[in-house]
């Protein structure tokens, strides 16, 4: 297993090590010791590696990730697997702002809590927050899954889109446009295997309730002009 | 015989013009503010107000057609493995597709080729058009970040992250439901039909420090290896500068309000943002003050529409210029011979702004298959390529009436200001005296 240790190589050695990885590669499990909160570890890996980071990562940990199966033994910055294609990354702290920002797709799992934005106009990623997740998140979110065992802060889901809110706590308020929906046999299904994917245990998917768009906001009405 | 009064001549008001009465009853009618395409379409101070002075006794001129002349640029070179090339500094804008249709971004592409020049994706991610007819192509990093992705991030020339636009500094964007067709929606991951909004700001930075970051993420994700553009909307241009060279960008794309945008409120376009002219000495005394002149290279658009605009703005410190607008009507934008057309939406030629309705008469900014068959991409991208070839030759004969090898060396010594508001944006003395409003002479 090739270890990377920053304190002693650049980050930019360690991105272009990943990047040059072809696919049927034998090297298929990294470790990154030292990372001492460094921005954009292992920023557009592109193949299905296992890349193991001992410690906590500064900004945008695993962005663009596409493929890759990134786990933070430690707390992330902000914008953690921000624009996400697929793969998996997995912190096992906190995250901060924007954890998840963009994501096309993927799953990422925050095993702490995670701060303010999480989900930010996400388009298609699956996101398990297994904590509590701060004010504004989901916010334009488009597609894909947000998941969140604890509380979620003020103004969740404002002007989303498509995306899919269960949150298994309180919300402290809902932004413009999001409501409370019914869980269907069909959003059960889908949170229970994206509770498994999670490794989560012990919690049942009919404890959760469904937030998404009304559609009110969908095309401009001047008599919506207060919500917007 | 009874002496009459003389009548008063009806006298319409300056202040209630004949427009704003009409867009107060628009307003009152329709309950929607006025969102049209285009930039500022007030007059403004522009390079129209500056003159070069040509040789004379003291500077001899260079032949033209026989003494070199030089247009080329070198873009990128503080950081990137790969800085870009260009045979002319003059560069096409981005434009989203979506905005645009398939055909027009392909004759962008095939325009700016043939003139050896670059393209630029825009706000809806990047097609195979515009990727396979653009030799150079620019991928634009927006905050809606519709259809980003990493492969496309390598395999653009340079990365121009979006801050603001001078049609609307601090404002997104807004591409009406009409406009969404399947494709569009799918690449920009959204319901058909619903009018997809583009946010204002960036999701996951904010402030210089984070656009530090944000770039340097970028820059690993790519190996280094491409320019980083950070394009600013004309608000304030000296302070905008320094933070995007602080925070590492390779070029700065500084855009004036007379910049066009897709779609944007009306009271937008015409009242935020500052006139290209006003824009581009300070931005030039950031990178100077910074020692980065000529190391960032600063490219300037918003209005540019011919060799003496590109030479005006060379002259003034910039490195390259950008068209979008001017691109755009060389592809057949508000072209006369769609005139019934245009009456028919209630327009004319020269005046039709309604980008955003998805109805153009020229198949340009539009996703209707019927109007964007009338965009045959090889002639049209064939007129571009004159255009920029005659904007270039434009530029090469003032910069050898100045007596300079390469446009490159054309300097604010050369020009002179028409106006006193001129004057004093330009840095350059008033035409017949030495006076440079706020630097003394007389």
């Amino acid at each position: 297993m090739p270890t990377v240790d920053l304190a002693k190589s650049s980050l930019r050695e360690l991105n272009h090590a990943l990047h040059q990885i072809k696919a049927g590669s034998n090297e298929t499990a990294w470790e990154v010791i030292n990372p001492k909160g460094s921005h954009a570890v292992a920023a557009g890996v592109d193949q299905p590696v296992q890349v193991d980071v001992r410690g906590s990562v500064g900004y945008y940990c695993g962005g663009m990730n596409d493929g890759g199966a990134i786990t933070v033994h430690g707390s992330a910055g902000p914008g953690v697997g921000e624009n996400m294609m697929s793969g998996t990354i997995v912190v096992k702290g906190d995250a901060s702002q924007y954890a998840g920002a963009t994501g096309r797709g993927g799953l990422l799992v925050i095993e702490g809590n995670a701060s303010s934005r999480c989900g930010i106009s996400m388009k298609g990623i699956d996101i398990v927050v297994h904590g509590n997740i701060g004010h504004m998140s989901a916010f334009m979110a488009q597609s894909g899954n947000l998941v969140v065992l604890g509380d979620a802060g003020d103004a969740l889901g404002d002007s989303i889109y498509e995306a899919k809110l269960f949150v298994r706590g309180k919300v402290n308020s809902l932004g413009a446009d999001c409501v409370k929906k019914k869980m269907h046999p069909k959003h059960l299904e889908r949170l229970r295997k994206l509770l498994d994917a999670a490794g989560v245990t012990g919690v049942k998917p009919e404890e959760f309730t469904r937030y998404g768009s009304a559609r009110t906001l969908y095309n401009f009405n001047i008599d919506n002009a207060d919500a917007y | 015989m009874t002496y009459k009064n003389p009548p008063t001549t009806p006298r319409k008001s300056a202040t209630f013009d004949d427009y704003t009465l009409s867009e107060i009853r628009r307003a009152a009618a329709t309950g929607i503010y006025d969102i049209r395409g285009g930039g500022a379409k007030r007059k403004l101070p522009h390079f129209d107000d500056l003159l070069f002075l040509g040789a004379s006794i003291s500077r001899y001129p260079l032949e033209g057609y026989r003494e070199r002349c030089d247009t080329s640029v070198v873009l990128g070179t503080r950081h990137a493995k790969k800085p870009i090339e260009l045979k002319i500094p003059i560069t096409v804008a981005g434009m989203s597709f979506g905005s645009l249709s398939g055909p027009a971004k392909e004759a962008l592409g095939r325009g700016a080729t043939i003139a050896g020049t670059s393209t630029t994706t825009g706000d809806g991610g990047m097609t195979e058009e515009e990727r396979g007819h653009s030799k150079t192509l620019v991928y634009q990093y927006l905050p809606s970040r519709y259809g980003m992705n990493p492969r496309d991030l390598r395999r653009a020339d340079a990365i121009e992250i979006v801050v603001g636009q001078g049609a609307k500094p601090g404002g997104g964007g807004m591409l009406l439901g009409q406009k969404i067709s399947d494709r569009v929606a799918n690449m920009r991951n959204l319901p058909k039909g619903i009018d997809q909004r583009s946010a204002c700001r960036h999701p996951d930075w904010t402030g210089p420090d984070d656009l530090e970051i944000k770039i340097l993420e970028i820059r690993e994700i790519t190996d280094w290896e491409k320019p980083i553009y950070v394009k600013i909307g004309g608000a304030r241009p000296y302070y905008d500068t320094a933070l995007a060279v602080k925070a590492g960008a390779d070029v700065v794309v500084l855009d004036g309000m007379q910049g066009g945008t897709a779609a944007t409120q009306e009271v937008f376009i015409e009242h935020v943002g500052q006139p290209t002219l006003a824009c581009i000495r300070p931005a030039v005394q950031a990178l100077q003050d910074l020692g980065m002149h000529r190391k960032v290279q600063l490219i300037l658009s918003g209005g540019i529409r011919n060799g003496a605009d590109v030479a005006k703005a060379l002259a003034l410190g910039a490195d390259a210029v950008s068209i979008g607008t001017a691109a755009l009507v060389a592809l057949g934008d508000n072209d006369p011979r769609w005139e019934a057309d245009y009456n028919e939406l209630g327009t004319t030629v020269g005046a039709y702004d309604d980008w955003h309705e998805g109805k153009d008469p020229a198949g340009i900014t539009t996703q209707d298959p019927d109007l964007m068959k009338r965009v045959d991409p090889i002639a049209a991208g064939r007129r571009l390529a004159n255009y920029l070839k005659v904007m270039t030759l434009e530029t090469q004969t003032i910069a050898r009436a100045c007596g300079k090898n390469d446009v490159h060396n054309l300097e604010p010594e050369d020009l002179v200001a028409l106006t006193v508001e001129a004057a004093a944006m330009a840095q350059v003395p008033l035409a017949g005296t030495n006076w440079i409003p706020g630097k003394g002479g007389f």
